[in-house]
């Protein structure tokens, strides 16, 4: 779970980069990642402020609690942003699935010290602006049974979609492997990607 | 979920919790209170001018409330019921709201398992439907001076035919509310033919919700100044603390204290693991704290358990006799006679349910009342259980429902709302305990572990002139009663007394076992490891015989009869016998249908292929399954396609029903592939979905089709007899296609490299 969690910070360093902050903000993402490897605060605390600001669906948000935090209890328990799931705490099930810069993530093992600069959208913002069309999809071909695996499901399927617009069944399998969902809606599943899929091209 | 305000986007929170939190209230209370500051004020049903029953009422903008009294855990209950109520009394479904009812015995049985919601409530809902369609009826026939038999309903109103006046619902509701409720004889039933939505079907309410996050489940309750709890259990069943250090967890930033549980009292039921509980502000801090705490267990007695040694001595337990259950001729005297006789032992371990939520719930006690928000499927037993822990009255716990993200049985069982409700009243505030999945592997109510004996005599053609079946299991009772060894009735009628092959000599026998975790319902129950043995040892006979598998099936099946239980205790699923009897031809029907639609003996299979075939009669619905199995030369197992077909009766939602056959046998495919729950120490050795897998997409059947066989027969259970026959039948396909029998599950115990 550890080792998980410093990869998924590593990567975040990078894109945050290329996201161009600046150096102050891209040290304080350091300091953290550090601090969590080596457990120190070192020379660098000169510049900590212990705010991490992040946009999440859209809106700017500061956050001063536990770098460690992963995000899904920031968005369940500090945001109230409930439609994303708790499943199994160490991205093995999927019901936690959001986007960081319209990429998917398992919010459960994100640390919130990996995310500054980051643009966060959950199932709550997908339909912004009315259904998407995964979304429309999932209701015509009546995906859910308890629905709670849905969100993360449905965002999955998005980042998939935005990826690759028309994927075969092969993709579609491989990008939906990580996500359970226990009633067994799969199959409903692939077919309302790939009508999605359809819609959209 | 319809009766669920989200408050704070009203604007009515009072700047206590941040934007877009979740503040649960009932839709009756008045605007601008949180859900603790007033009692619990009943639904919008009984407070409709017309209201004639607990289950419906209607309000004078036409709005018809029907309440759903049972849980909606993805089977669709919380859309079916309702919509017979809405059909018989032609209410446009559009204008339709449903409210969840809380716990309360007015409502009638509100434990939401064994498949029984339809079966049970289906008459209860026309008549609820036909009274207020009546009263409508009568009120505009008082109001246009007309009989009464010129008026009739269509769709939200009542017209007089003749003269073409109309009155809606809306408008009529008030006057009918002031007529004397009509006798159940003087109600008037549709016709089938006259059904809008019975047979025909309507998607779940609540699909809009489920997929945009707005679905609310026992995860997403909140309460105002709540906090949130983790809890430590024993890791041995009835274990107790030694001591503890929690210096630890309380440097933790958000955790506030820690809470020692008492362990339970045997026999366990419903009551508290017991442990520790670390109460914080947020769920991170409180699994966090948890985390540093450093516990010394008193493990006792069960701490001996260790599942290699015990299913050694269930399979000794299985070939020694036990109590007889059913016996027809004479068994022994029949293996006397000699002939070949065949013999097979069966083993299906213990599993987890593994629902996508794990057990959660909210409590709040306050002025000697507890209030609960939670995913049960039974809040009446909750209301028990908290009552008992408590030691308050039953009506003083007022239990909410949520929408379960999934059950399957685990949340018949109610102790994590006992525990939320113990820890609220020691730190007066609500309190939310959330189960990690840790937990919920650890410290399940688990399916049974089985074990079971076969013998059969054939006579030259290889059919049996005596057969013996025994099966030893961990049994539910001893939930109940901590020295139940024997299984009940129930679990034993569960697809082994009720064998319905034409056998002249048969006996049914239950051996003894000792069940050192909390045993409990999961999806179809003991039908998952009795049809398992019973249709693979019919495949092995077939086999034997050398003739194909579906052909010896309807061989054994005989000729199309009702069984005679009367000599056998037999449950039926506490359904009436003569209302649900078994009917081999109904049996004989599903199989006939699935043979035909899946192209048994027909249909040219790849390299590697084969089918196999399997038929269950459970929750008194009928289901016969053919899996298509592909089984690599490394040894991989696929199922490229099933075929199920089944006899539910009259199918109220059949697209709610083929999703819950689909979902079965993806479930079947878990638990055939790949589960596996095993204790050593007494400690459960698996945690997660590493440890414990479920069948992800890649897993699942890849083709799943699903064939309803028309009948006229009265409802019987969608959500549990699709489970049964997969397992039998995939490891039937697995036997043709490479000659090695799967006598143990999960499949994956088994080398299957070529």
């Amino acid at each position: 779970m550890e080792r998980r969690s410093r990869s998924a910070a590593g990567v975040c360093i990078g894109q945050v980069r290329r996201a161009c902050l600046t150096l102050r903000d891209y040290s304080k993402v350091f300091v953290r990642r550090n601090r969590a490897a080596r457990g120190t605060i070192g020379m660098v605390s000169l510049i900590e402020d212990n705010m991490i600001r992040l946009k999440v669906n859209g809106v700017e948000r500061s956050f001063n609690g536990d770098s460690q935090m992963p995000l899904l209890w920031y968005l369940r328990d500090v945001l109230g942003l409930t439609g994303t799931k708790y499943g199994c705490g160490i991205a093995l099930c999927g019901a936690c699935t959001v986007h960081r810069d319209g990429k998917a993530i398992r919010s459960c093992v994100t640390r919130m010290g990996a995310l500054a600069g980051s643009s966060i959208t959950t199932i709550e913002h997908l339909s912004a602006a009315g259904l998407h069309a995964v979304q429309k999809a999932w209701m015509e071909h009546n995906v859910p049974q308890c629905g709670y695996c849905q969100s993360g499901q449905i965002m999955q399927a998005v980042a998939l979609l935005n990826s690759t617009p028309r994927p075969t069944d092969q993709q579609i399998e491989e990008a939906m492997a990580g996500n359970i969902c226990r009633c067994g809606t799969y199959n409903r599943i692939r077919e309302a990607i790939k009508a999605a899929a359809g819609e959209r091209a | 979920m319809s009766d669920i305000l989200n408050l704070s986007r009203r604007g009515f929170l009072k700047g206590v919790v941040t934007t877009g939190a979740l503040v649960l209230s009932v839709r009756v209370l008045p605007s601008g209170l949180l859900a603790e500051e007033v009692a619990y004020a009943g639904t919008h049903a009984e407070h409709a001018p017309l209201h004639p029953g607990v289950y419906v009422g209607i309000d004078t903008d036409g709005t018809v409330y029907i309440v759903a009294h049972r849980s909606e855990m993805g089977t669709g209950i919380r859309t079916s019921l309702p919509l017979v109520l809405a059909d018989e009394l032609d209410a446009d479904w559009k204008r339709v709201k449903i409210e969840q009812a809380i716990g309360d015995a007015r409502y009638g049985s509100q434990e939401t398992d064994g498949s029984q919601s339809i079966r049970e409530f289906f008459d209860a809902m026309r008549e609820a439907g036909a009274t207020a369609r009546l009263m409508l009826t009568r009120a505009a026939a008082q109001q246009w001076n007309v009989p009464e038999s010129q008026c009739r309903a269509d769709l939200h109103t009542i017209v007089h035919a003749s003269s073409g006046r109309k009155l809606g619902y809306g408008e009529l509701t008030t006057a009918a509310g002031r007529l004397p409720v009509p006798d159940k004889k003087e109600l008037q039933f549709k016709p089938p033919s006259a059904w809008r939505y019975v047979g025909k079907g309507m998607v779940s309410y609540d699909l809009s919700h489920l997929v945009t996050g707005k679905a609310v489940y026992g995860m997403d309750a909140r309460m105002d100044n709540m906090v949130y709890a983790s809890i430590e259990h024993p890791p041995v069943l009835g274990g107790k603390i030694k001591s503890y250090d929690d210096k630890a967890p309380l440097q933790v930033p958000g955790v506030r204290q820690t809470i020692p549980i008492d362990t339970f009292k045997p026999p366990h039921e419903y009551q508290a693991l017991g442990g520790i509980a670390v109460i914080a502000d947020n769920t991170w801090a409180a699994f966090q704290g948890r985390k540093k705490l450093n516990v010394a267990w008193e493990n006792g007695a069960h701490a001996a358990f260790s599942s290699d040694e015990f299913k050694k001595e269930m399979q000794a337990t299985a070939r020694k006799p036990g109590k007889a259950v059913r016996n027809e001729g004479d068994v022994d005297a029949g293996f006397a006679k000699g002939g070949k006789v065949l013999e097979a032992d069966y083993y299906v371990p213990l599993l987890a349910h593994a629902s996508m939520e794990p057990p959660v719930a909210v409590a709040d006690f306050r002025d000697g009342k507890l209030t609960a928000w939670a995913p049960t499927q039974d809040p009446q037993a909750t209301q028990d259980a908290v009552s008992k822990a408590l030691g308050i009255a039953k009506e003083n716990v007022i239990c909410h429902v949520t929408l379960l993200g999934g059950a399957f049985g685990r949340k018949s069982m109610p102790d994590y709302i006992v525990e939320a409700s113990l820890l609220s009243k020691k730190v007066g505030r609500p309190v939310k305990v959330v189960w990690t999945r840790e937990d919920d592997v650890k410290f399940d109510y688990y399916h049974a572990v089985a074990a079971m004996y076969m013998k059969a005599a054939v006579d030259d053609k290889g059919m049996p002139t005596a057969w013996l079946q025994r099966s030893v299991f961990t049994p539910i009772p001893s939930t109940f009663d901590a020295s139940a060894t024997y299984g009940g009735d129930d679990e034993m009628g569960m697809g082994f007394t009720d064998i319905p092959f034409d056998i002249p000599n048969l006996r049914v026998e239950n051996g003894p076992a000792v069940a050192h975790v909390r045993i409990g319902w999961l999806r179809s129950v003991a039908n998952v490891y009795h049809a398992f043995a019973v249709q693979s040892f019919l495949d092995e006979l077939a086999h034997n015989a050398g003739r194909d598998p579906l052909e010896y099936l309807l061989a054994l099946l005989g000729r199309p009869r009702v069984l005679d239980l009367k000599a056998t205790k037999y449950p039926n699923y506490n359904a009436d016998y003569q209302k649900f009897p078994i009917d081999t031809a109904r049996l004989r029907k599903v199989v006939e249908v699935v043979a035909e639609k899946s192209g048994w003996g027909k249909r040219k299979l790849e390299k590697g292929r084969a089918l196999g075939i399997a038929v269950h009669r459970s929750f008194v619905t009928y289901v016969a399954s053919v899996v298509e199995v592909e089984v690599t030369p490394q040894g991989e197992v696929r199922v490229p396609r099933v075929d199920t077909a089944l006899d539910a009766g009259l199918v109220v939602n059949p697209e709610i029903t083929r999703a819950q056959f689909e979902g079965a046998n993806v479930f079947g495919a878990s638990l055939a592939l790949m589960g596996e729950i095993t204790a050593k120490n007494g400690a459960i050795e698996q945690s997660n979905f590493n440890d414990y897998p479920v069948a992800r997409i890649t897993e699942a059947p890849r083709e799943n089709n699903i064939y309803i066989v028309e009948s006229t027969a009265p409802p019987a259970g969608v959500g549990e007899p699709g489970v049964p026959p997969f397992a039998p039948a995939l490891c039937n396909a697995i036997f043709a296609a490479t000659g090695k029998r799967i006598r143990e599950l999960p499949i994956s115990k088994t080398n299957l490299k070529a």
